[in-house]
């Protein structure tokens, strides 16, 4: 298993290398110099156009460049804002949390939702059950996240009046964008559990565990539930990704100060060192939660041999 | 996905391809999407025909007014009519969405071919840029890209497309690698065909079926993240009209005036909803193993 893991993080290294280089060089890439939006309205003379540009390194030949950024970059240091001038790690680490609190409640109510329906689709396979249940999931997954998020808020806020429509902090602040994350993630779980699942009860296994006279009920959570669940952990990590995609839309709509709202910012008023240090950590963030997802999949699945 | 079978010199083709089309008249999903799409492809394209008004032109004294006869949807805050608009906004958003998908689906499929037909290094480079790509999940990678391009509808589709690149390549790669043993491939190489031929005229056709199928739904994908671009004010820029962009206009408005986000969102939904039903009953003809 170690090996396995050891591998594994090998493995990623030139992944995470590419990433490192992509994001460099998107400052380079951009069209604009980085040092006049760093000056921004103020008085821009050569010389001191020249001066941010060697203070921000930007003179030096490029492979220097990067070295000198991942060197800073390992050591926590992602530069600083080109328009507040905080640097951007504080800056990310004080908009996290509120992502994190928003990810996790929506990764909560999609498995709830999309492993109940998917369940409950399965078990009245060709039923109305099952057609009513997989139109629901069909909806959810057609549901953009940003016109979701504007029904919850008309229906939950503007018309009931029960919920705040906007803001953070608090668990009714939490639970529209929640709910609109979650949908989308909900609806594709919901969909790949059901076909898992009527997969699994049509396997030899499951007929032997019937005859031996055992009731519906143990044959659905002992046999068919622990075998069909475990596909769905290779969609988590897809599913991960979208919650955090999804953030950057419903953190906007719903005004919550988290990484996805910081990030649309930044890429509007063209805040390079933000978006690339922003860039950085969330793509690096997610290489690793799909290598941790890797391992649990391989821990759950007894059929899979680490080699 | 492997269980494509290689081609068959056909003398019945066009018993076939009846007996095919007959498959696809009877998958409700197929007919029920089908239909709801050319009806919206029909109201997009004939905008200028079903409305007299610009989706431009504002009527001053009729701002925020509710759904009536003379403005079927209603109007927005600049007195706009959002039934015109929606129309013209949608002709933008299908375009989004073909034109990205073609960028996407063109490349990804041709990285596939190349990175299974090749193998070695070639395929080792290949797949770790996919690799790369996939490490910005979602619609992010669409950001980084309009971040370094500039927010233009064009670099929307360059966008949209680009992102979409590693579904296509993984899906094809992995086809190529199991079709290229079959007998016939060794056969057309031993005749002196050309890499691109083998890989154009041999594979290509039986790794069409996932392609298809994944194709319909980058479509209804590339829709809601164009879309997205453009309600986060990176796409389509005012006056013109957008799905996304008129989401995002009435956001303000919600609270007096909820049909000035309402219809637009529905637009995108039922179109969203109509390609997925398509995609859905193709995937259950072509590729049942294939899952979304």
């Amino acid at each position: 298993m170690i090996k396995y893991v050891i591998k594994r993080l090998l493995q990623a290294i030139p992944t995470v290398f590419l990433v490192t280089v992509a994001v460099f060089l998107m400052l380079h890439l951009t069209p604009g110099d980085p040092a006049e939006v760093f000056l921004g309205d103020k008085r821009s003379t050569p010389e001191l156009l020249e001066r941010v540009r060697e203070d921000m390194g930007l003179n030096r030949p490029l492979p220097e460049q990067y070295l000198s950024y991942m060197g800073n970059a390992l050591r926590g240091d992602l530069g600083r804002s080109l328009q507040t001038n905080i640097p951007v790690t504080d800056q990310i680490l004080n908009r996290l949390p509120w992502t994190i609190e928003l990810a996790m409640m929506a990764m909560l109510l999609a498995s709830i939702f999309g492993i109940g329906i998917g369940i409950i689709s399965a078990l009245n396979h060709n039923t109305i059950i099952d057609t009513v249940a997989m139109s629901l999931a069909l909806i959810g997954i057609s549901m953009p996240v940003y016109w979701s998020s504007l029904l919850l808020i008309l229906v939950f806020a503007v018309y009931l009046k029960i919920l705040p429509a906007i803001g953070q902090g608090g668990l009714d602040r939490l639970i529209l964008p929640a709910i609109a994350l979650a949908l989308v993630s909900a609806g594709s779980l919901a969909r790949m559990v059901r076909s898992s699942m009527l997969e699994v009860l049509n396997q030899d296994y499951v007929l032997t565990a019937r005859s031996k006279g055992l009731s519906e009920k143990i044959v659905v959570s002992r046999h068919v539930l622990q075998n069909a669940l475990i596909p769905v952990v290779t969609i988590l990590g897809l599913m991960f990704g979208n919650l955090l995609s999804g953030a950057v839309l419903t953190e906007t709509i719903f005004a919550r100060l988290g990484i996805g709202q910081m990030y649309v910012q930044a890429v509007l008023q063209k805040d390079f060192t933000l978006v690339q240090g922003t860039t950085l950590f969330i793509a690096l963030m997610y290489v690793f939660i799909n290598i941790l997802i890797d391992l649990i999949y391989v821990v759950v699945d007894p059929r899979i041999r680490y080699d | 996905m492997t269980n494509t079978k290689p081609a068959t010199l056909d003398l019945k083709q066009e018993n076939q391809t009846l007996r095919f089309f007959k498959r696809f008249i009877r998958s409700r999903n197929v007919v029920v999407g089908s239909i709801i799409l050319l009806t919206i492809i029909t109201l997009v394209l004939l905008a200028p025909v079903i409305t007299s008004v610009e989706p431009t032109e504002q009527f001053r004294r009729n701002r925020l007014e509710p759904p009536s006869a003379q403005f079927l949807l209603g109007t927005d805050n600049l007195g706009r009519d959002i039934f015109t608009r929606i129309l013209y906004g949608g002709q933008i958003s299908l375009q989004v969405g073909l034109f990205s998908v073609a960028i996407g689906a063109t490349l990804g499929v041709l990285l596939g071919l190349i990175a299974g037909y090749f193998g070695g290094w070639v395929d080792t480079l290949i797949m770790r840029l996919i690799d790369m790509m996939l490490a910005f999940p979602g619609i992010l990678l669409a950001l980084v890209i309009i971040a370094v391009l500039g927010r233009e509808l064009q670099n929307v589709m360059i966008a949209v497309g680009v992102s979409s690149i590693p579904v296509y390549t993984r899906v094809v790669r992995g086809s190529t690698l199991s079709i290229k043993q079959f007998d016939f491939i060794l056969a057309t190489q031993a005749l002196g065909a050309s890499s691109w031929r083998v890989m154009l005229l041999h594979i290509l056709p039986n790794v069409m079926a996932p392609i298809i199928v994944i194709t319909t739904n980058g479509v209804a994908g590339a829709i809601i993240a164009g879309a997205a671009l453009s309600f986060l004010g990176l796409g389509q820029q005012p006056p013109d009209p957008e799905w996304g962009l008129m989401l995002n206009e009435g956001r303000e408005y919600i609270r007096v005036a909820a049909w000035v986000t309402t219809f637009p969102g529905l637009a995108i939904m039922i179109t969203v909803l109509a390609i997925n039903l398509l995609g859905d009953g193709l995937r259950d003809i072509l590729d049942p193993r294939l899952r979304l």
